[in-house]
C-alpha cells in the first residue's frame, strides 16, 4: 500500500485500523435487547458474518420451582415467564392441568377466558409495535400503542384487581365472576380499536423508512422457520397457516370465526403486517364472544385439594408470542413431578443466528424487536 | 422446601406394566419372541412401587390413565423396527411410544421424513432417581400434515449418553443443550453442547431429583464470603 500512498503521508501508522472481523457485544443491558439478552455478533465492518445469544440472567428455576408447589400454589408463578402477557400463560397452564385431572371448564368460564386470553393478545401485540417501532426510530406509535393498551390493563384490573400478573384463572375455571359493565368495557374497546389499529398503519404501513428498515430484513424461509421450530407470528409470516386456535382448539375457540393472517416473504414487514391483522381478528374474537356469554357456573367440579392421577399430559395454546406448551407429570401426589413449559420466546430465539446473518448492526435491532421475545419467558 | 425424591412413585412403570404384557398377542409372532428381553431392559419399577398407586385409583371414576396403544401408526412402529419400540402408550388421549436409546435417531430420522412428524415441538427430561435408568428423555413430535402429536420417549442411565436428533430437527440444538444444563444429559453427536441457561462454572444440574440447593448455596457462600452458612 505504501507506494500508492500520496507523498508526505509515507510515515503515518496504517495498521491502526485493521480490517480484521470484530466481536461485538451487545446487552445484557442494551436498552433495544427488550431485557436482559445478550448477543454476541462477529462483524466484518458493519455486516454481522455470525453470532451467538447467551441467555439466563434472568433464569429463576421456574420449573424447579413447580416441583415444590402444589398444583394450585404453583399457578401465580407462570404469569412471571412472560410477563406481557400473563393471563396467555395462565390459561395454558391451567387447561394444562385441567387435561390431566380429566375434567373441563365451564362454557361460561371458557368464553371469559377466550375474551381477557384475546384481549391479552392485543395488549401483548400493542407492546410490541410500540417497542419494535421505537427501536427502528419511530417515536410516536408507542404513546398510541400504550395508551389502547391501558384500556386493556383497566379492564383486567376491574375483572381481577391485577394489571400484569393477574392471575385471572383457577384450574377448574375462574375465581371472579365478570364484574358488571365488562361487556359495556370490552365492547367499547373494541369500537373504538378499529380505528385505532388504521391509525397505526398510517403511521407505519406506507413509511418510506418504516418499509426501508423491515423490507427484506431478517428473512426466514418457511422452511427453516419449521426446522428451528419457530411458531406463532414468525412462523406465520413465513408463510405456514398455522394456528392452534384452529388447529387443536380450546377453550371456546371453536365456536368463533376468525381468519389466520400469513405472510409471504417471512421479513421483518411481513411480521409487522401478520400481527397487525392478528388484532384486528382478536377484536372480533373478542366481539363474538361478548355477543354471547352463556350463563351458567364458572367452575368445575373439582376438589380443594388436587391429586391428578399418575401420568402425564401435554398441552399447548397459541400464546401471542408462539406455541406455548405445558408437560406435566403427576405422580398422583398434590405436587407435580414434573413440570415442563415449552417456551415459544426461547425456541423463537433459536432462529435468531439465520435471520442476523449478512444484516447490518443497526437491522439486529430490528430482527430481535420482530421477533417478540420477552426474557422472562427465555430464561424462565 | 426439602427434595424429598424418596416419596415420590414412578407412575407409569406400574399401569404400563400390564400393557407390555399384554402387547405380545397383538404383535406378530416374530416379535412376541422379542418381547421377552424387552420387559426388563424397560425401566423395571421396583415392586414396592406398584403398590402406592393403585389404591389410590378406584375411589375415583374413570380417572384418566395411560392404556396401552395398538393402533395404524404403531403397528408401522413396530412393523418397522421391531423390538426397538419398547412400549406404545396412551395417555389422556396422547400416544407415547418408549423406544430404545441407541434406535432413537433412525426412529426420529423416520417419524420426520415417513410419518410426517416434521416439527420437534420440545424436547425435554424427567428424572426417576430410583429407577435403574433414571432419566426419562422426552420428544414431543407435531405433524403439521397430520396436525397429530406424538411422544417419543427414551430410557437412559446416569452418564449413559442419548444420541441428538439435531440433525433430524435443528430445533433440537437448544432444547439439548437444556437438558443437559438441567439435568447432566449427555447427547452424542450435539454441534455444541454447553449448558444454556446457568452459568458455565455452575456445578451441578438443578432439575435432578436430588440436586440441593441449600448445598450448593452454602458452599458458594463458604467460598465467596468465608462465612459459615448463608441461611
Amino acid at each position: 500500500m505504501s507506494e500508492t500512498r500520496a507523498p508526505g503521508f509515507s510515515n503515518v501508522e496504517t495498521t491502526v485500523l485493521g480490517a480484521d472481523e470484530i466481536i461485538l457485544n451487545m446487552g445484557p443491558q442494551h436498552p433495544s435487547t427488550h431485557g436482559v439478552l445478550r448477543v454476541k455478533l462477529k462483524l466484518d465492518g458493519e455486516k454481522v458474518v455470525a453470532s451467538e445469544c447467551i441467555i439466563g440472567y434472568l433464569h429463576r428455576g421456574v420449573e424447579k420451582i413447580a416441583e415444590h408447589r402444589t398444583y394450585q400454589q404453583f399457578a401465580p408463578y407462570v404469569d412471571r415467564m412472560d410477563y406481557v402477557a400473563a393471563v396467555s400463560n395462565g390459561l395454558g397452564y391451567c387447561e394444562a392441568v385441567e387435561k390431566l385431572m380429566g375434567v373441563e371448564a365451564p362454557l361460561r368460564a371458557r368464553v371469559i377466558r377466550t375474551i381477557l386470553t384475546e384481549l391479552q393478545r392485543i395488549a401483548s401485540h400493542l407492546l410490541w409495535l410500540g417497542t419494535h417501532a421505537l427501536d427502528i426510530g419511530a417515536l410516536t406509535p408507542v404513546f398510541y400503542c400504550f395508551r389502547e393498551r391501558e384500556e386493556i390493563l383497566k379492564i383486567f384490573e376491574k375483572y381481577c384487581g391485577a394489571r400484569l400478573t393477574t392471575h385471572a384463572f383457577r384450574i377448574g375455571g375462574l375465581q371472579y365472576e365478570a364484574y358488571d359493565g365488562m361487556e359495556q368495557d370490552v365492547r367499547r374497546f373494541c369500537d373504538d380499536f378499529a380505528t385505532k389499529i388504521d391509525e397505526y398503519e398510517q403511521l407505519l404501513t406506507e413509511n418510506r423508512i418504516w418499509v426501508g428498515r423491515t423490507k427484506g430484513v431478517g428473512i426466514l424461509t418457511a422452511e427453516d422457520a419449521i426446522a428451528i421450530g419457530a411458531t406463532g407470528p414468525v412462523i406465520r409470516a413465513s408463510g405456514v397457516k398455522w394456528d392452534i386456535r384452529k388447529a387443536m382448539p380450546y377453550a371456546a375457540y371453536d365456536q368463533y370465526q376468525f381468519e389466520i393472517p400469513t405472510g409471504k416473504n417471512g421479513d421483518t414487514y411481513d411480521r409487522y403486517l401478520v400481527r397487525m391483522e392478528e388484532m384486528r381478528q382478536s377484536r372480533l374474537i373478542c366481539l363474538q364472544a361478548i355477543e354471547n356469554i352463556p350463563s351458567g357456573p364458572i367452575m368445575a367440579r373439582i376438589g380443594k385439594v388436587l391429586k391428578p392421577p399418575p401420568g402425564e399430559v401435554y398441552h399447548s395454546i397459541e400464546a401471542p408470542k408462539g406455541e406455548l406448551g405445558y408437560y406435566i407429570v403427576s405422580d398422583g401426589t398434590v405436587q407435580p413431578y414434573r413440570v415442563r413449559i415449552r417456551p415459544p420466546s426461547f425456541i423463537n430465539l433459536q432462529a435468531f443466528d439465520r435471520m442476523v446473518r449478512g444484516h447490518l448492526v443497526a437491522d439486529v435491532v430490528a430482527i430481535i424487536g420482530t421477533l417478540d421475545i420477552v426474557l422472562g419467558e427465555v430464561d424462565r | 422446601m426439602a427434595n424429598d425424591p424418596e416419596e415420590k412413585q414412578p407412575p407409569v412403570p406400574p399401569a404400563a406394566e400390564k400393557p407390555a404384557a399384554k402387547t405380545p398377542s397383538a404383535t406378530p409372532p416374530a416379535q412376541a419372541a422379542g418381547e421377552t428381553p424387552v420387559k426388563p431392559a424397560a425401566p423395571a419399577s421396583p415392586p414396592a412401587a406398584a403398590g402406592p398407586p393403585k389404591p389410590a385409583a378406584p375411589p375415583k371414576e374413570a380417572p384418566p390413565k395411560p392404556e396401552p396403544l395398538d393402533n395404524e401408526l404403531v403397528k408401522r412402529y413396530r412393523a418397522r423396527f421391531g423390538e426397538a419400540i419398547r412400549e406404545a402408550t396412551l395417555d389422556r388421549k396422547q400416544a407415547i411410544l418408549v423406544v430404545a436409546r441407541e434406535h432413537l435417531v433412525e426412529i426420529a430420522q423416520y417419524s420426520s421424513d415417513d410419518e410426517q412428524f416434521n416439527f420437534l415441538t420440545d424436547l425435554t427430561a424427567v428424572d426417576w432417581p430410583k429407577r435403574e435408568k433414571r432419566f426419562d428423555v422426552v420428544l414431543n413430535l407435531y405433524s403439521f400434515p397430520k396436525n397429530e402429536r406424538l411422544r417419543l420417549k427414551v430410557h437412559a442411565a446416569e452418564g449413559e449418553p442419548v444420541p441428538s436428533v439435531a440433525g433430524v430437527w435443528a430445533s433440537a440444538d437448544w432444547l439439548e443443550r437444556e437438558a443437559f444444563d438441567m439435568f447432566g444429559i449427555g447427547f452424542e453427536g450435539h454441534p455444541g453442547l454447553k449448558r444454556i441457561l446457568l452459568p458455565d462454572e455452575w456445578q451441578g444440574h438443578p432439575l435432578r431429583k436430588d440436586y440441593d440447593i441449600l448445598t450448593q448455596d452454602t458452599a458458594w457462600v463458604r467460598e465467596n464470603l468465608g462465612i459459615e452458612s448463608g441461611q
